[in-house]
């Protein structure tokens, strides 16, 4: 992987012996939205110490733009990253607006761009209250807005929807979008599978310290050839027309009563069944057809 | 850097954590050079050097008890809080986030001492003789000297805990140790040895602390108390002269924050 902009090679943590992160390797390409999925406790939050050089490995490289992310000359890299940390704390005694700015000295970035920042993460009305006042989703809001002074490159963002009202969620997502159609690189952690699945171009699943499976969403789904769901609503009596037609397939699970049958079709098998159906033609009321979700995918891969 | 110690400094004055240890410097220095007189029946003003003499005494407890309060939780409340990821992957060091936070803090101290005891001796030089000014100024240098000492041991205590809870206990540890217990000890070891010990290091256990730096400063610069104290027969000359001294403090100021750093890795 030539492209990568972040290198993890070998990479293992240890608290004493607990291994939080048992030998990661892992590239993530310039300029895609990584999402690192895992249940809580897989070690996504370690690795993620890790790769911002917040906590030195027990083993292993991580490399930044070239950099290695503990060593002298990664300072230059901080400025072009935006970290997001999972439940992020702030100073209760300053405003939203002087949180900014102070980051935003030490991120050598110029205040002036703190209010519009506010703006776009839509806490401008609260810019000037002490954030003591502010709610969880504020928080994060401001959380985010920290994250994206000085224009970054590379995002860290771990958990960053927590404590968002779903409009809140899809704001978000709108952003971190935008950013990516900027050219920056954005990595971000949840375990909330269902929000993130469609907004993702690649991810990893992580388990015990462990990177399980590494690709795009159909990629995970196709290698783990999870079946397909066909929902299928019959005219009344018609039920026992579709198992028969169905039997030749050596189908294993057709399921349900009367005139609802749920059956499960490998991937290979789609277009057969459709076949069959399409035969049934007028006593078949209605089709849903499901692909396996991400947390199916996952769900197989942490089993 | 900068960025930490103004926050730090401004944090401080916001609180009005400068003003109030400001005015509470303030009133012990003027109520000692007032009453401190009172056991010989009379109130009023006293000379210069018996309230500085009094000042040292008090400030002996005082400053060494706030500096280490100050500073504690300077790193651990960071990290208790959760804060500290954050602030750790900015583009500064952490060696830089340590002096910036001593340098912060040590310029709230500065300013509450400053204006707390420059208030009550502007009221108070007027009445003393020429020359009083150096001796109060000395005094109010010397202070924050071991006001900076205690802090930059408190930044380390507060790198190497866990927790706040056990950083206060340790910073309270050290508070007593080095004010109450260690001259205690001293003499305890001179009293039970019946002089048998061959004294010629017990004046550098004495350069050891810096609470005890702090009063052989003032004391050796004052003559009419330094027979008072009686110090004088204990330390010789040559370990009085105020660069020596200084340059122990400035040490003091040192080695806590040189192993903080070490720690912080």
């Amino acid at each position: 992987m030539t492209s990568a902009i972040i290198e993890i090679t070998g990479a293992v943590k240890h608290f004493g012996e607990v291994r939080a992160v048992d030998g990661v390797d892992l590239g993530i390409r310039a300029g895609e939205i990584f999402g690192l999925i895992g249940h809580n406790g897989a070690g996504k939050s370690t690795l993620f110490k890790t790769m911002l050089g917040l906590l030195p490995l027990t083993a292993g490289s991580i490399r930044i733009d070239g950099q290695a992310v503990r060593g002298r000359d990664f300072r230059e890299v901080r400025r072009r990253i935006g970290y997001l940390p999972e439940n992020v704390v702030f100073y209760d005694n300053l405003s939203g607006l002087e949180t900014l700015a102070f980051f935003a000295r030490l991120k050598g970035v110029a205040a002036g761009a703190c209010a519009g920042l506010l703006e776009k993460v839509g806490l401008g009305h609260a810019a000037r209250r002490r954030v003591r006042g502010y709610s969880k989703g504020m928080r994060q809001r401001l959380g985010l807005a920290q994250a994206l002074l000085g224009d970054p490159a590379i995002l860290f963002l771990d958990e960053p929807t927590t404590g968002l009202d779903p409009e809140a969620i899809r704001e978000f997502y709108v952003l971190v979008g935008e950013l990516r159609d900027r050219g920056a690189t954005v990595v971000l952690t949840s375990h909330i599978l269902a929000e993130i699945q469609a907004r993702v171009d690649r991810l990893a699943i992580m388990k015990s310290g462990r990177i399980q499976a590494t690709g795009t969403l159909s990629g995970l789904r196709e290698a783990m050839d999870l079946p397909l769901v066909f929902h299928v609503t019959l005219r009344p009596g018609a039920a026992g027309a579709l198992r028969e037609a169905l039997a030749p397939l050596g189908l294993p699970e057709v399921q349900g009563e009367g005139d609802r049958l749920v059956v499960r079709v490998a991937r290979a098998d789609k277009m057969a069944v459709l076949g069959v159906l399409a035969r049934l033609n007028d006593r078949v009321v209605d089709i849903h057809v499901h692909e396996p979700s991400l947390e199916d995918v996952f769900l197989g891969y942490a089993a | 850097m900068r960025v930490i110690a103004a926050k730090e400094f401004s944090d401080r004055i916001r609180n009005r954590w400068v003003l109030a240890v400001a005015a509470v410097f303030a009133v012990f220095a003027l109520a000692i050079s007032y009453f401190g007189g009172a056991q010989q029946g009379a109130v009023g003003v006293q000379g210069m050097e018996v309230t500085i003499a009094s000042l040292v005494s008090l400030v002996i407890y005082l400053i060494p008890l706030i500096a280490l309060m100050l500073g504690f939780d300077a790193v651990v409340g960071e990290r208790e809080r959760g804060s500290l990821d954050l602030l750790l992957s900015m583009p500064l060091t952490r060696f830089e986030l340590l002096l910036g936070k001593f340098l912060g803090l040590s310029a709230a101290l500065a300013a509450s001492t400053l204006a707390g005891f420059g208030l009550a001796g502007a009221m108070l030089v007027m009445q003393w003789p020429e020359g009083s000014l150096w001796h109060y100024a000395g005094f109010m240098l010397s202070a924050l000297l071991m006001g900076m000492a205690f802090l930059s041991m408190a930044v380390a205590v507060s790198v190497v805990v866990a927790d706040r809870a056990r950083a206060s206990g340790l910073a309270i540890a050290l508070w007593f140790f080095f004010v109450l217990v260690y001259d205690l000890t001293l003499l305890g070891i001179l009293v039970v040895s019946e002089g048998r010990l061959d004294l010629d290091f017990f004046p550098l256990l004495l350069l050891a602390n810096p609470a005890d730096v702090f009063r052989i400063l003032n004391i050796f610069s004052l003559e009419e108390v330094k027979t008072l104290y009686g110090l004088a027969t204990v330390i010789p000359e040559a370990y009085t002269s105020p660069w020596l001294l200084a340059g122990i403090m400035v040490l003091w100021m040192i080695l806590p924050l040189s192993l903080a750093a070490w720690k912080f890795k």
